[in-house]
């Protein structure tokens, strides 16, 4: 096999002329905390509220305010750091980040720069090729800024200062992304992580995950880092998948060009599909960073961190391992069911409900198959899903046990939708239930081979394609209801 | 009976205890004074008519479990009270309102003071003179167009000319005790922690302390007991035990030990502070106290790293006068250009000087070489005072190495200004608590202060010994009333 690569299912490489480059992808995340209020006041953090009414004196940054740190927010993060299998430190510090801008009240934002509260940890992903192990760098909190609206008036620019101060958490990762898959593997394995930890609900359309993108390439099997470039604050997976693919390309180009790639900041154009740049290294701002005098050093204990690790619930690897071997389910099914902790939940309540004659098989194949299709459809979430794991569980018993044939349980699970509506009151009310009576199915053959005696013949003379025509026969005339291992059997008896 | 605005704040409370005169009366007697001494331009903002009525509030329903009931009281205008214009003396926040009242103004109310209205002082309390407020020059009752001090300069005019009983200042290097030893009264700086930062108008927040100023010690022992809290609105606050100052309050001090520091012996300091630190030396032996050579030898670089450390906080603090929430905004092509034109016509030269120096030494390649390295010195000289507290209970030094001076003598020469600030400013970088109290006079006859400097927390130490000098010392200032026609 000298000479030939496997080609991995998630692998991207770009080629030019006679050189293949690998793109080096590192992603600082925002992650906006759950949390009732903010990291340094009481303002609530509610989504969508008119504008300037969540705002404290702290916030708008009142002459004599003061920041006080969100214990909660500060276990939030402690929590996620357990998430990522990260170090927690014992003490970090609060810094100023120093810039002027409208939406920033304090002239600068609260954060952590030399002692972020986590350090290094770790995130598995589960690639078509297998596992990977992408790095974190490390975890810090910080205040988020305001928004500066400028499309409502004509020549003033307003703000909104709700989200000012709405607790985030950086996460940085190490550059061990290569491909625009793994970034999508890799943001939705920490949304999973924090959905699971209750400490990020990772909506991506109201902002509470977006993302600085860490771009550079390199000839595929050189160890050397290229210089990159960031793409700031892009707010959806698809959309930095995009920006990688158009910024890798981008300077591919320029290397074969024979020329130098500027480390630069970088904004991606939505519409154009292209990254822009912002500002160059010589133009960055100088932050004037310094240890933030109205807050002590953070001091967390062992004892508080191991408080928090004991309410740490069971984490999506963790589950997946259980499930595959509790249930015997494959893998592939695993790591479906795992991603998202609502999905989990509502696979384990099926599980509890079908008792003990449970189906495995058929459980997942329902949920993966009909009820994500239905979610799919109606653009919702599971956790809203119109039917409940407990009736999901009583339609497939009812298959299990032959009450029901699975093409009549897709009629009633389209029932069921209005209402999650009891599937056992739907087979009574609407009759469903199988004929699963041999005497009975026996006259319904009887009649059907005697309506039609030449095809009979036929099949005896050799045509087996004809014994499909009289099972089909024998549904219609029950209605669909009768048993189709009985209608076989039956009808291999009496051709 | 003699003028009312004389009296001690404790003899106010004993004669309204007693009934013998009303809050009422004593306001009106402070608010008549006040309105013939215009001249002292001690004032900001009054709040005289207010005043008036709350002390009749006071006199219909009195309240004499209170520790200043019915007690009319000027405040520094670096501290926010609520609905009453608070501008830190400077443009910028010239018209700013407050919707809400600092934690150390909000003891005082709740004790039953009464705002009377808001000091002057230096723009943002940067300044050891007074003449940097966009309010203009504050005279020093002890002489015409002397300075009163600074930054608490309308604060030390207004106590020596007894426009209030007694009043607070704010203290990030001197503030307090250079205008205390400037007007012949008493200024003591807590330990950082003890007054809450909440409400106060920030200028460098590892080193803002508010702290109590009146006529005598003990005045002092009894607003300090009403100001220190614990507030968990400021994360630098400390939760320690604090005593009942007024009532812990002794003379005796036998035994005490008190360290001298020759560090604090610097070149070109006249002969008559010398001499006034010598004599405070005598008095201390007087009142029982135990004299010990001390060395605080990271002394001289106290005053480059303050001027260092606080401007680099002061750089970030007033980042937030910006424009866009409240205060001054001036009108601009963009939000650039707005930016610049409200802070080059919102903040004055001396405050503009300090935010050049805070930025310049936080910028990188320079942040080493000065913001760090100063962190490095200041706790060196926090651990030279460790050191010297084994071996004693407090320290003794002149307060500030010359009396004050005429306004403009030094305004244009800001490192001339800033050495005012020499003997007091290892005191802030250290967190400790000191007080200045009056000691003497120069060769005009104008006062001159000695600080007393104490263990963290230990103000009750720093009280007691500056209680039983001042009955030695016993000082007396001499005003004539020369600004009242």
């Amino acid at each position: 096999m000298d000479g030939i690569m496997s080609k991995n299912n998630s692998e991207y490489l770009i080629e030019r002329n006679d050189n293949v480059y690998e793109v080096v992808i590192g992603l600082e995340v925002h992650a906006q905390v759950t949390s009732n209020s903010k990291l340094f006041s009481s303002s609530s953090t509610k989504f969508g509220a008119e504008p300037n009414t969540q705002v404290s004196l702290v916030d708008a940054a009142f002459p004599g305010m003061l920041p006080v740190i969100n214990e909660y927010c500060v276990k939030q993060a402690i929590k996620t750091g357990i998430g990522l299998k990260a170090k927690i430190n014992n003490k970090s510090v609060f810094d100023r980040k120093n810039y002027f801008y409208a939406d920033l009240p304090q002239g600068y934002q609260i954060s952590q720069y030399k002692y972020p509260i986590v350090g290094e940890g770790n995130v598995i992903l589960d690639m078509p090729e297998g596992q990977k192990q992408v790095g974190i760098e490390r975890l810090h909190l910080e205040q988020d800024a305001g928004k500066s609206i400028h499309d409502v008036d004509p020549s003033n620019t307003l703000v909104d200062l709700n989200r000012s101060g709405v607790a985030l958490m950086e996460i940085v990762s190490k550059p061990d992304l290569r491909s625009p898959d793994e970034v999508n593997a890799y943001i939705k394995k920490l949304r999973s992580i924090m959905r699971y930890l209750g400490t990020c609900d990772g909506n991506m359309q109201e902002g509470s995950l977006r993302a600085d993108v860490n771009v550079s390439v390199r000839i595929k099997g050189s160890t050397d880092l290229g210089t990159r470039c960031e793409i700031k604050n892009v707010n959806s997976i698809k959309f930095m998948q995009m920006a990688i693919i158009y910024e890798a390309n981008r300077q591919v180009d320029l290397l074969e060009e024979g020329e130098e790639i500027d480390q630069e900041t970088r904004l991606f154009d939505t519409k154009k599909n292209e990254t822009r740049s912002m500002r160059s290294k010589e133009d960055a701002h100088d932050y004037r960073y310094f240890p933030d005098p109205d807050l002590l050093p953070l001091e967390i204990t062992d004892k508080f961190i191991d408080q928090l690790k004991s309410e740490i619930p069971e984490l999506p690897d963790e589950k997946k391992k259980r499930f595959i071997d509790e249930f015997k389910i494959s893998p592939y099914e695993a790591t479906i069911l795992v991603s998202d902790i609502e999905t989990a939940k509502y696979f384990e309540e099926v599980v509890a409900k079908m008792g003990k004659n449970r189906d495995m098989k058929l459980a997942v194949n329902w949920i993966t198959g009909e009820l994500f299709a239905v979610l799919n459809n109606k653009n919702i979430e599971i956790a809203q899903s119109p039917i409940s794991a407990k009736n999901l569980a009583k339609l497939i018993n009812l298959i299990k046990n032959g009450t029901i044939s699975g093409k009549i349980a897709k009629t009633i699970f389209e029932l069921m939708l209005d209402g999650d509506i009891d599937p056992q009151i739907i087979v009574e009310e609407k009759g469903l239930k199988q004929q699963s009576d041999p005497k009975a199915l026996e006259a319904l053959i009887d009649k059907i081979i005697n309506d039609n005696r030449e095809k009979a013949i036929e099949y005896k003379q050799g045509k087996e394609k004809l014994f499909g025509f009289f099972v089909g026969q024998a549904m219609k005339a029950s209605g669909g209801k009768a048993n189709p291992k009985l209608i076989n059997e039956i009808l291999k008896k009496k051709l | 009976m003699t003028d009312i605005t004389s009296l001690s704040l404790f003899e106010l409370i004993k004669n309204i205890k007693e009934k013998k005169i009303s809050s009422n009366e004593v306001a009106k007697s402070f608010i008549d004074r006040s309105e013939k001494s215009k001249k002292l331009n001690a004032y900001v903002t009054e709040n005289f008519e207010n005043c008036l009525k709350l002390s009749k509030d006071f006199d219909n329903k009195p309240n004499f479990d209170l520790k200043l009931p019915g007690i009319p009281i000027a405040v520094k205008d670096l501290f926010c009270t609520n609905e009453v214009r608070t501008t830190a003396g400077s443009n910028i926040l010239n018209n700013f309102v407050p919707s809400y009242e600092s934690t150390v103004t909000q003891n005082i109310w709740n004790e039953g003071g009464i705002l009377l209205g808001k000091l002057n002082c230096d723009e943002f309390a940067m300044g050891s003179s007074n003449e940097t407020s966009f309010f203009g020059n504050v005279q020093n009752p002890i002489a015409k167009d002397l300075v009163p001090g600074g930054s608490s300069g309308g604060s030390s005019s207004a106590l020596a000319a007894n426009l209030t009983p007694v009043t607070i200042g704010t203290d990030t290097g001197g503030s307090i005790r250079q205008p205390a030893s400037f007007t012949g009264t008493v200024g003591l700086k807590p330990t950082y922690g003890s007054c809450s930062r909440y409400g106060i108008v920030a200028f460098a927040s590892s080193l803002d302390q508010a702290g109590p100023m009146s006529k005598d010690v003990k005045d002092s022992s009894i607003l300090l007991e009403v100001i220190s809290s614990f507030d968990e609105k400021d994360s630098t606050s400390i939760d320690f035990k604090r005593n009942n100052y007024s009532s812990d309050l002794t003379k005796n001090i036998k035994g005490i030990k008190i360290g001298i520091p020759k560090e604090y012996r610097v070149d070109g300091m006249p002969g008559e502070i010398e001499s006034l630190w010598k004599k405070g030396i005598e008095y201390a032996k007087d009142c029982g106290a135990e004299i010990i050579d001390i060395s605080l030898p990271h002394t001289s670089y106290a005053l480059p790293t303050y001027y260092i450390v606080a401007p680099a906080e002061a750089s970030s603090n007033l980042a937030r006068y910006d424009g866009v929430k409240y205060g001054l905004r001036s009108s601009g092509e963009s939000l650039i250009d707005m930016y610049e034109k409200t802070r080059s016509e919102g903040f004055g030269e001396e405050v503009k000087r300090r935010i050049m120096i805070g930025t310049y030494v936080l910028s990188s390649g320079y942040y080493d070489a000065y913001y760090l390295k100063a962190q490095k010195v200041r706790q060196l000289i926090k651990q030279d005072f460790d050191q010297a507290y084994n071996k004693v209970d407090a320290i003794l030094t002149p307060s500030t190495p010359s009396s004050a001076f005429k306004i403009g003598e030094k305004s244009n020469d800001p490192v001339s200004m800033y050495l005012n600030d020499i003997f007091t400013v290892p005191v802030n970088l250290a967190g400790l608590p000191g007080i200045s109290i009056p000691a003497g006079t120069d060769k005009n006859n104008y006062p001159l202060g000695l600080q007393i400097i104490g263990k963290p927390f230990d103000e009750q130490t720093v009280l007691n010994i500056a209680y039983s000098m001042e009955e030695k010392i016993n000082y007396k200032n001499n005003i004539t009333d020369w600004w009242m026609e």
